[in-house]
């Protein structure tokens, strides 16, 4: 156990418990799936279903996202570079969809820029997100990265460390008002998911 | 790209989370990925993370007896506390959601058929952001306990749901609130998916020094999020 900053033990973190069935009227909001608000010029809609391992939907699921501006920069002051953004409208960079019967959601959003990767070098565009759902006792973490980024993807060093069939996982495919995203938690094509 | 480096979080959360898969509640068994989980290393979109303001805050958000045109039914209840992170540090100005049953553990959701009554006065439903000391309060009513349908009959025990962001992507929390000494802990498999160390650490201590007399018991939760690594994410 690492020292607290007054010298005392440091405090134990606080368990992950499943969101539950009855999350939707709590956590979600009209405007919650706009990363930027419709008409945003370059938007599109990131759209998918949840799949269980029988490939059912997941009706009961919560999706979010996090990116960055198309620069590549978080609206966050960890981000030393600051936001570029007021100009295309850009919040925050957080969208936040439950899934309907069909286990579907949508995301309406922009495409990030490269952003650096944790080592030095630069990462492909992507999105992180988490899902939550009833019989999902922690989120799982998972990406997506663009189909039309094939250099960037290529050079991507989260990318690059997964073998040939699970990358795919990661990147949508085109569709005609965006992207199409399906997260599979388990079963034969089932996603990556990642340890944060 | 040395500028750009950033303090990372750590990863120090073995015999804290539940495991995914957990066949006692039946859910996790087609939900829970089967592969191992792949380590991603911390770049700044991992240590950094919406940070979602007052604007996401109603007046009356913090107060759920208070939302409605009468008082909901059920014992009153003050639920404090305070968002920290793994050292010890405040997390200020953080979103903090809750949600819960009514006091007859039915909640306002149209998913929810227990047959026991709504109440027309109480959605149970509340935001808050936390103070500049992490601080954070809620006033509410008591929820119930109710049935569900994983084992032969299997009850929740009384719990709040907690939603929290924290400053970073990586500290982003959902969590269940419990009350002291329930006779339900024992059957109950979420509650039991903790690793037993950090089993406690979810069930509220009842707080005297913050009842209201002639109002409202108190209870104290805090919440501790991830803690940041000493060193900045390149020099690792």
């Amino acid at each position: 156990m690492t020292a607290g900053p007054r010298g005392g033990p440091a405090p134990g973190l606080t368990p992950a418990q499943t969101v539950g069935p009855f999350f939707a009227h709590a956590l979600s909001w009209p405007t919650g799936p706009l990363v930027v608000p419709e008409g945003t010029a370059a938007a599109f809609w990131i759209r998918g279903r949840v799949l269980d391992g029988d490939g059912e939907p997941v009706p009961d699921a919560l999706v979010e996202t996090w990116q960055a501006d198309p620069d590549g920069r978080f609206g966050h002051p960890d981000d030393p570079r600051a936001i570029a953004g007021e100009r295309l409208g850009w919040v925050r960079g957080f969208g936040r969809c439950p899934t309907d019967p069909d286990g579907r959601y949508r995301i309406h959003t922009v495409k990030p820029g490269p952003v650096p990767g944790a080592g030095g070098g630069v990462q492909a565009p992507h999105i992180d997100l988490s899902i939550f759902a009833r019989g999902l006792l922690d989120r799982v973490v998972t990406r997506l990265y663009f189909p039309d980024e094939a250099a960037a993807n290529t050079a991507d060093p989260v990318l690059a460390d997964l073998p040939e069939p699970v990358r795919a996982t990661l990147v949508a495919e085109a569709s005609d008002d965006g992207y199409r995203f399906d997260i599979r938690l388990q079963g034969e094509h089932e996603t990556v998911f990642f340890a944060v | 790209m040395t500028e750009l480096a950033a303090r990372g979080y750590r990863r120090d959360v073995a015999d804290v989370h539940p495991p995914l898969l957990w066949p006692d509640y039946r859910s996790t068994v087609r939900r829970a990925p089967s592969r191992p989980l792949v380590l991603l290393p911390h770049s700044l979109t991992e240590v950094t993370g919406p940070l979602l303001g007052a604007d996401r805050v109603g007046e009356l958000d913090h107060d759920l007896t208070r939302q409605h045109a009468g008082e909901p039914l059920g014992e009153r209840i003050i639920v404090h506390g305070r968002v920290v992170d793994g050292d010890g540090r405040p997390v200020p100005d953080t979103l903090i959601e809750v949600w819960q049953a009514n006091a007859a553990g039915r909640y306002a959701h149209s998913g929810d058929q227990h047959p026991a009554p709504l109440d027309p006065n109480f959605t149970g439903i509340g935001r808050c952001l936390s103070g500049a000391d992490g601080g954070y309060q809620f006033v509410t009513v008591k929820p119930g306990a109710y049935p569900w349908r994983n084992h032969d009959n299997a009850w929740r025990p009384a719990h709040i749901h907690f939603s929290l962001f924290g400053r970073a992507f990586v500290q982003r929390l959902v969590t269940q609130m419990y009350f002291p000494g329930d006779p339900l802990f024992g059957q109950d498999p979420i509650f039991n998916s903790v690793p037993g160390p950090a089993r406690q650490r979810l069930v509220a201590g009842f707080d005297l020094s913050r009842t209201e007399p002639e109002w409202a018991l108190a209870y104290r939760f805090d919440l501790v999020l991830r803690g940041r690594d000493a060193t900045p994410m390149d020099d690792r």
